[in-house]
């Protein structure tokens, strides 16, 4: 009776038929997820850290813009906006790829949180650090790059990390709009052999994938917590 | 102050407002090359504003300074020219904690006076030996006590060969044990000639060192002199009273 379980157990999530068959399916699924999260990261990460820079010059109508998108983007959820950009650009005459529109929706939300964290970095930085600097002769540009950066920038690479995680997993989002990444791999695989296994590779898969990530986040973690005066 | 000698910093009319309350309510002030000046005074008197507006991180309200006959507050002046050869050294010490002691020498010798790295690293080594930490080039401030942040701190000012130097109660943060090495150095510039503006309550330290000590209160000048007859005879009655506080 239990090894009947067991067996139907492993032939439902463990089918070794089904993994011969769709294991190239769910490959492609993992190039696909790799790409999009690689640019979203780079993209969102850099466009948050350049707003981010923008609001320390502190024009009042610039950083109100900055602050209304932030937290536009902060508040609705990723699948929201995924439909939202997804169903709406074509009636407005853009024409956007799912690739490119599952893209830029989570750049701009990792971008949103990221600024208000690289932000946060900046404010917390002691006034005396931009005195010094100043006092020194080095300009705003200059003090911001070599001296209040530095050090923002390790303060922010812990929740920056987590953040980074938390959005890139959203890449899922993309199987609602046909973007061919893991789980949509997963859920055609699974609704065309009617069995469970190509789900659990995809669940495989996202461990695999980002497990390291995790790792490496909490190893920058410990790396950049050096000792403050 | 009858020599002919221009001075190094001159301070005309200096007056600073906060949201309407004026903090410096007319400062004329002369430092000559060479000389050291001392400024004591109660909290709030508006010593540290009166150092900020020399080099205007503090932006006076009314009156002029002039560094080397340069008036800093004037719309056409290069105030990022004139800071570095304005020295400020902080209460706080305020080094860069993610660069070495070297480092924090070098950066505005590297990034403001476009000095080649080796010609930096020189001039930088220079500095920290003349404050006794040559030996101490490659830690980070967090492994340094605070006398050593300090004196780096120095460094990091010296190094630009400032016409004038700024102190703003440079050993009020120190442990009473590590004061000595900073005021060390302080009395070994003096020797070499800098030019200090210094404010601070180290007693023993002005009578032996300063040339003039400037008593302020409420954001004036209320009495100035030699330090043996500001801290003995003082004229004013409010001195008299900050003297016997501070002497208790
Ligand atoms: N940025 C500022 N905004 C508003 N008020 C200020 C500012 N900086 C200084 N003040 C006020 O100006 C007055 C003089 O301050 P200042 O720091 O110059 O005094 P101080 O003589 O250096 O005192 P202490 O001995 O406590 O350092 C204080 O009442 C202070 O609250
Ligand atoms: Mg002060």
């Amino acid at each position: 009776m239990a090894m009947e379980a067991w067996s139907r157990f492993l032939d439902t999530f463990f089918n070794l038929d089904v993994i011969e068959r769709y294991f190239p399916a769910i490959m492609k699924g993992v190039v696909v997820t790799i790409e999009i999260a690689a640019a979203v990261v780079v993209t969102g990460t850099l466009l948050g850290l350049v707003l981010a820079i923008v609001r320390t010059f502190r024009l009042i109508p610039m950083n109100a813009l900055i602050v209304v998108f932030v937290d536009m983007f902060r508040a609705l959820p990723p699948l929201v906006l995924v439909l939202l950009v997804y169903f709406g650009l074509p009636n407005i005459g853009i024409n956007l790829p799912s690739f490119a529109v599952l893209w830029l929706v989570l750049a701009l939300v990792l971008a949103a949180f990221a600024e208000e964290i690289f932000w946060a970095g900046i404010l917390s930085i002691p006034k005396g650090q931009w005195e010094a600097a100043r006092s020194t002769g080095l300009g705003f540009l200059g003090t911001l790059a070599y001296v209040v950066l530095p050090q923002a920038i390790r303060l922010t690479v812990p929740p920056l990390t987590n953040r980074t995680i938390a959005i890139t997993k959203n890449t899922a989002l993309g199987t609602v709009i046909g973007v061919g990444e893991i789980l949509n791999q997963a859920t055609t695989a699974q609704s065309f052999s009617g069995n469970a296994t190509p789900l659990m590779m995809g669940a495989i898969a996202y461990m695999i994938l980002f497990i390291p990530v995790v790792v490496f986040g909490r190893l920058l973690e410990t790396r950049f917590a050096w000792r403050r005066v | 102050m009858t020599t002919g000698t221009p001075p190094i910093l001159e301070i005309r009319g200096l007056r600073k407002k906060f949201h309407d309350v004026e903090i410096l309510r007319g400062i004329d002030l002369l430092v000559l090359p060479q000389e050291l000046v001392f400024v004591i005074g109660p909290s709030g008197a508006g010593k540290s504003t009166l150092l900020r507006c020399c080099n205007r991180l503090e932006e006076p309200s009314a009156g002029s300074v002039q560094v080397g006959g340069v008036d800093i507050t004037a719309r056409s002046t290069d105030i990022n020219a004139m800071r570095r050869q304005i020295g400020m050294v902080f209460q706080s010490f305020n080094l860069y904690p993610h660069m070495t002691a070297l480092r924090n020498v070098t950066l505005a010798l590297v990034k403001v006076l476009r000095k080649p790295r080796a010609e930096a690293e020189r001039l930088g080594m220079a500095a920290l030996d003349r404050v006794g930490l040559a030996n101490k080039a490659r830690s980070y401030p967090g492994e340094l006590s605070g006398g050593q942040q300090q004196r780096v701190a120095i460094a990091r000012a010296l190094a630009l060969e400032p016409k004038v130097m700024l102190f703003d109660e440079p050993t009020s943060a120190l442990d009473p044990e590590l004061v000595g090495s900073v005021l060390n150095v302080m009395r070994e510039l003096k020797r070499g000639g800098m030019t200090m503006l210094v404010v601070s309550h180290e007693m023993r330290f002005a009578r032996d060192a300063a040339d003039r000590v400037i008593f302020m209160d409420h954001g004036l000048i209320v009495e100035e002199g030699p330090p043996q007859r500001i801290f003995s005879t003082p004229s004013e009655a409010r001195t008299r009273a900050f003297i016997a506080e501070l002497g208790r």
